[in-house]
């Protein structure tokens, strides 16, 4: 039977969060591009939540964005609420989040993709993965035609054999009730992937002139915007925006929800797939949190196009009836109407433990994967994946090294390095706990620590990478310069601290030294600093959190040390881990499961114990004698 | 280092006693044994021995013979390192001992770098890093308590209490990131001042656990006794006897500096390490030859003094300037020439010092047995209550328990400074990790060759 048969450089199946970054990231490296999706209009749909960011999220857009991907620039254009949280603590964790209009997010992705030279945009369900000795040579498309490449990204999302369900109702479709993918998990299974189930959920969309406000609190934005692209000008984005509101449940609604909780599907068995723990649906916080008599309701507007609210918090797979009942409990809500129902969906995705930090298959040359389909949950998150898979793929294309962002360069490297290391049990979702050396890891610096690997790949121009050196020096050359400059204990200068409620001097100290202390902070100092020249206010962020807790930077910095030192030694692929004597089992097995390729991953497996670590440090030393 | 050629050396201490044992591990320990070594029966061929059969025979460098020795052949993989292993046990003589290495050497191989044997033991998978790192202690343990101390802190003594810390950081590093994660469900309000109380109480313990690495060293490294007293009340004689009943053992202990004025003797199985006055023994004069102070710097730098006084005659100014210079230390009185008539009495010298007083005859030999129980019962109650605490013997172990002491004082820095609770969690995790270190769960990646470079040369 004759078939449609095209070549590319690349396929990209999906156009979600990670199918968009990893396809722009192709197509912007060069690289002849299509991408696949069962729904054109569907085009970075957000299928939960209402918004971009968020505590540790917002870091990784910040990443994305300083390695040239698309998801700051499309959020900044696209926000209606924005705000800095966490700026009562350390500015480790402060943490940008911006509410979406969803359709003006999705609507102006499409427009992005569809102006991008190199990349093309075909609707229609992949269903077959084209592969020979184990390397990828292209996919069959369910009508039968061929699409030929050098590589393949698969971003399938929630899309694999999806199944959406609340109550005794199930439904054989994707997110929204977009067309499932029902045939790709097979072509997968024949190629001898091993595949996991998970499971996910969302809160109902109700009706906004069906909610009471004066029963809740009002979430404003931020006074002044800070925008998520390093590239996006502050001024340019400052407008009017809507409000966010909180309500919380209360004994009532937690007694429904006890009281049916025997109808979920979760109990019935209905759902064989994994939630997340981290995520959790409000029958889940109720079972966990027993002792809580009130959990957070936030309402949030699904963009300036609707009454649709999202409420965040509430995501549930009860039957029908209890959700409207158990909503109705909660102040403000007591008269709501449910425009669409919460739901579970269920779906397969792979076992990470297959991918190399690359995100390309270790069995499968040329094979690379991001998202959801890799065990992950959140846009963000997928987002992340996308850009390295895409990244990753075109290197592959153009034979040139796989770029890797360790633990201690990102979140990004984080969130990989877990996925493809940790035993995933449930979908993934980025924490702030997770990165270890969170303080280097901060979203104000995201530039200044990825910049240059985005100019490596070329998705990062000249103009904007020398911005970013520049600063680097500017900022290098300030703290220097505080650092040096001394000032005496003279009546001016008491009077000034004592006006900034800060302790006099006893004799001469540095201008870096009084920054430190906590109730002072460079802007506070300028008086005593007459000569200072004016600096942009990225460099003055830089320099006050810099010198400011310089001792703790310092002390990270030292874990990062000894992190990279195990991390620098290499295990080749090729090591029969059962021929290492003095390992135990436990050991030998997961590390022939794993393949590790450092001893800094190895240690990481669960089950490998410090013991089997220092096994293998002495092995690679003897087996580098030996050599 | 390299871990595939044949390694020898001299695996005991260098000194004149005993037997003298030279080592030779690897592929080519029979071949190298075979070029030097001559059985007595000259029919019988190397390669027909037995595994694990002792033969006597010479020692030969060339044409010379050297010695006559006793070799051990043992084939792997059931030897120590688990390669094949020769030792030739030859008589104790320092040079002999030397000589049969540096033969050993000259037939093919190369001189073992410390630790070795145990490095190869432990890459040939016979034992695990844990009792690698054992193997070193017990080495290095001089006497029997010692050795029972590093036995009990492998068992897990020290283990279960650095264990006890850790569980309380990670659970308050834990508590943290959950709130930092999940605010809506773990308040950080009051945590700061929580925090403090458990950082104090952590560092009490661990300050406890590094009070007891100077224990940890009498114990390793015997008790640094100093014997004082006037002229003529009999110090030399009583060395005499002690020296007499448990002729002085002479040992290399690693890390101990030895001046030519110690004798290490074992009394009742503690180890005693005696500031010899024998070189002065012809004056006699402690006090008024080298003077006051000279004592004096000998009495602080002792952990115990044995202070004896002439019990036929009235105490004297000389005998008050030494009550002066150790009535603050750890001692043990003697009134000695209990034979003849005595003035002073037990009573008198129990007014004037704490401690035990004992009645003693150098000259006929009595009184000894009560002094070395008495050493003992206060190295068991006093000294060292043994048998209830745990001590840190370990340099390296000593070190990592500064470092987070160091860590939880940073920690109070910032609670101190109201910074952010997301600071507490760098220096709680370097705390954490340092006290990992010690009972290995976490690793460092020099830890290894560190380890090993510390084992004495040819264990």
């Amino acid at each position: 039977m004759p078939y449609l048969e095209e070549n590319y450089d690349i396929v990209v199946v999906g156009a979600g969060h990670a199918g968009c970054e990893a396809a722009l990231a192709c197509a912007r490296m060069g690289l002849n591009t299509i991408m696949f999706t069962v729904s054109i209009d569907s085009v970075a749909l957000m299928p939960c939540n209402p918004n971009i960011g968020g505590s540790s999220k917002g870091h990784l857009v910040r990443e994305i964005d300083a390695l040239g991907g698309e998801m700051a620039k499309n959020i900044d254009k696209t926000f209606i609420q924005s705000k800095m949280l966490n700026l009562s603590k350390g500015p480790a964790v402060h943490s940008l989040r911006a509410q979406a209009d969803k359709q003006d997010y999705s609507r102006e992705m499409r427009k992005t993709l569809e102006n991008t030279e190199n990349l093309t945009l075909r609707q229609g369900e992949v269903s077959e993965l084209i592969i020979e000795n184990n390397i990828v040579k292209g996919v069959k498309t369910f009508s039968g035609a061929r699409y030929f490449a050098k590589a393949v990204v698969l971003c399938t999302g929630t899309y694999l054999k999806a199944r959406c369900i609340y109550g005794d109702v199930s439904n054989p479709t994707g997110p929204n009730g977009l067309q499932a993918a029902n045939h790709l998990t097979d072509s997968l299974i024949n190629n001898d992937v091993e595949m996991f189930r998970f499971k996910t959920g969302t809160p109902a969309r109700v009706d906004k002139r069906s909610i009471d406000f004066s029963k809740m609190e009002e979430q404003k934005g931020d006074e002044r915007i800070v925008p998520f692209s390093f590239t996006t000008n502050p001024n340019d984005i400052q407008k009017e925006q809507v409000s966010c509101w909180l309500t919380y449940t209360n004994e009532e609604t937690h007694k429904i929800i006890r009281e049916n909780i025997n109808r979920s599907p979760l109990f019935s068995g209905m759902i064989e797939g994994t939630g997340p723990r981290y995520c959790p649906s409000i029958e889940d916080k109720v079972v966990k949190f027993a002792e809580k008599n009130r959990h957070h309701v936030f309402i949030e507007p699904e963009g300036n196009y609707t009454n649709e609210m999202y409420l965040g918090g509430m995501s549930s797979s009860l039957p029908e009836d209890v959700q409207y009942a158990m909503y109705k409990t909660v102040p403000g809500l007591e008269n709501v109407k449910i425009v669409r129902n919460a739901y579970a969906i269920e779906y397969d995705c792979i076992n990470p433990r297959q991918l190399k930090a690359t995100l390309e298959f270790k069995n499968i040359e040329g094979l690379f994967s991001a998202g959801q389909f890799n065990g992950s949950s959140g846009y963000e998150e997928a987002a992340a994946q996308g850009i390295i898979a895409g990244i990753n793929a075109s290197r592959f294309v153009q034979g040139k090294d796989q770029i890797i962002i360790d633990r201690s360069q990102g979140y990004i490297g984080v969130l990989i390095d877990d996925l493809v290391t940790k035993e995933n049990k449930e979908p993934y979702r980025m924490m702030t706990s997770r990165a270890e050396y969170r303080l280097l890891l901060r979203q104000d610096n995201a530039d200044l620590r990825l910049s240059a690997i985005g100019h490596e790949v070329g998705l990062i121009d000249d103009d904007r990478y020398n911005y970013v050196v520049e600063k680097e020096r500017l900022i290098n050359e300030e703290i220097e310069r505080l650092e040096s400059i001394s000032v005496g204990a003279s009546k001016e200068v008491q009077d000034i601290l004592k006006k900034c409620g800060s302790a006099p001097l006893g004799t001469a100290v540095t201008l870096a030294e009084l920054i430190r202390r906590p109730e002072l902070n460079y802007d506070l100092i300028s008086e005593l600093d007459p000569d200072r020249k004016e600096l942009p206010a990225d460099v003055i962020e830089q320099v006050n959190i810099n010198i400011k807790y310089e001792g703790y930077i310092k002390r990270q910095k030292k874990q990062v040390e000894s992190f990279k030192k195990i991390e620098s030694k290499k295990l080749p692929l090729d090591i029969d881990y059962n021929t290492i004597s003095g390992l135990r089992l436990e050991a030998q097995q997961k590390l022939n499961l794993f393949k590790p390729a450092s001893i800094g991953q190895a240690s990481r497996i669960s089950g490998v114990t410090p013991a089997d670590v220092s096994v293998l440090l002495i092995y690679l030393e003897s087996r580098k004698e030996k050599a | 280092m390299d871990n595939t050629s044949t390694i020898a050396a001299i695996s005991t201490a260098l000194s004149n006693s005993g037997i003298g044992i030279v080592r030779i591990s690897g592929e080519d320990a029979f071949e190298i044994a075979n070029k030097i070594f001559k059985p007595f029966n000259e029919t019988q061929k190397f390669t027909d021995f037995k595994s694990h059969t002792v033969h006597y025979g010479f020692v030969h460098d060339g044409d010379k013979t050297i010695d006559e020795c006793l070799a051990l052949f043992m084939r792997g993989p059931h030897t120590y390192t688990r390669e094949d292993v020769v030792e030739i046990d030859c008589h104790g003589g320092v040079l002999v001992v030397k000589k049969i290495l540096e033969t050993v050497l000259k037939a093919g191989a190369r001189p073992a770098e410390p630790g070795e044997f145990t490095k190869r033991a432990f890459l040939n998978g016979r034992i695990d890093l844990s009792q690698a790192e054992a193997v070193m202690d017990i080495i290095n343990a001089e006497n029997s308590y010692a050795l029972d101390s590093s036995v009990k802190q492998l068992k897990g003594a020290v283990s279960d209490s650095i264990k006890e810390i850790r569980a309380i950081l990670i659970n308050r590093i834990a508590y943290i990131e959950s709130a930092l994660d999940d605010p809506e469900h773990y308040s950080l309000e009051g945590f700061p001042k929580e925090l403090a109380a458990d950082v104090k109480s952590s560092k009490e313990k661990i300050s406890g656990l590094l009070s007891t690495a100077d224990n940890g060293r009498i114990i390793k490294e015997g008790i640094k006794t100093v014997i004082l007293g006037k002229p003529n009340v009999g110090k030399s004689s009583l060395l005499n006897n002690l020296l007499g009943e448990e002729r002085a053992i002479v040992t290399d202990i690693a890390g101990t500096t030895r001046d030519a004025l110690e004798e290490t003797l074992k009394l009742n199985d503690v180890l005693l390490n005696i500031i010899d006055t024998a070189g002065i023994r012809n004056t006699d004069d402690l006090v008024e030859k080298i003077g006051v102070e000279k004592a004096k710097a000998y009495a602080d730098e002792a952990d115990l003094i044995i202070f004896v006084v002439d019990s036929s005659k009235p105490l004297d100014e000389n005998d008050a300037d030494i009550i002066n210079i150790v009535k603050d230390k750890k001692v043990i009185s003697l009134l000695n020439k209990s034979d003849l008539e005595s003035v002073v009495n037990k009573e008198d010298l129990e007014r004037l010092l704490d401690g035990p007083v004992i009645n003693i005859s150098a000259l006929e030999n009595t009184g000894i047995e009560e002094l070395s129980n008495e050493i003992k019962k206060m190295f068991y109650e006093n000294k060292i209550s043994y048998n209830n605490q745990i001590y840190i013997t370990n340099a390296r172990h000593k070190a990592l328990l500064s470092d987070s002491l160091e860590s939880l004082r940073l920690v109070e820095k910032s609670i101190e400074d109201n910074m952010p609770e997301d600071f507490f969690s760098i220096d709680l995790m370097n705390a954490y990790e340092s006290l990992g270190l010690i009972i290995g769960e976490a690793v460092e990646d020099d830890l290894v060759e560190e380890i090993f470079s510390k084992f004495c040369m040819g264990k």
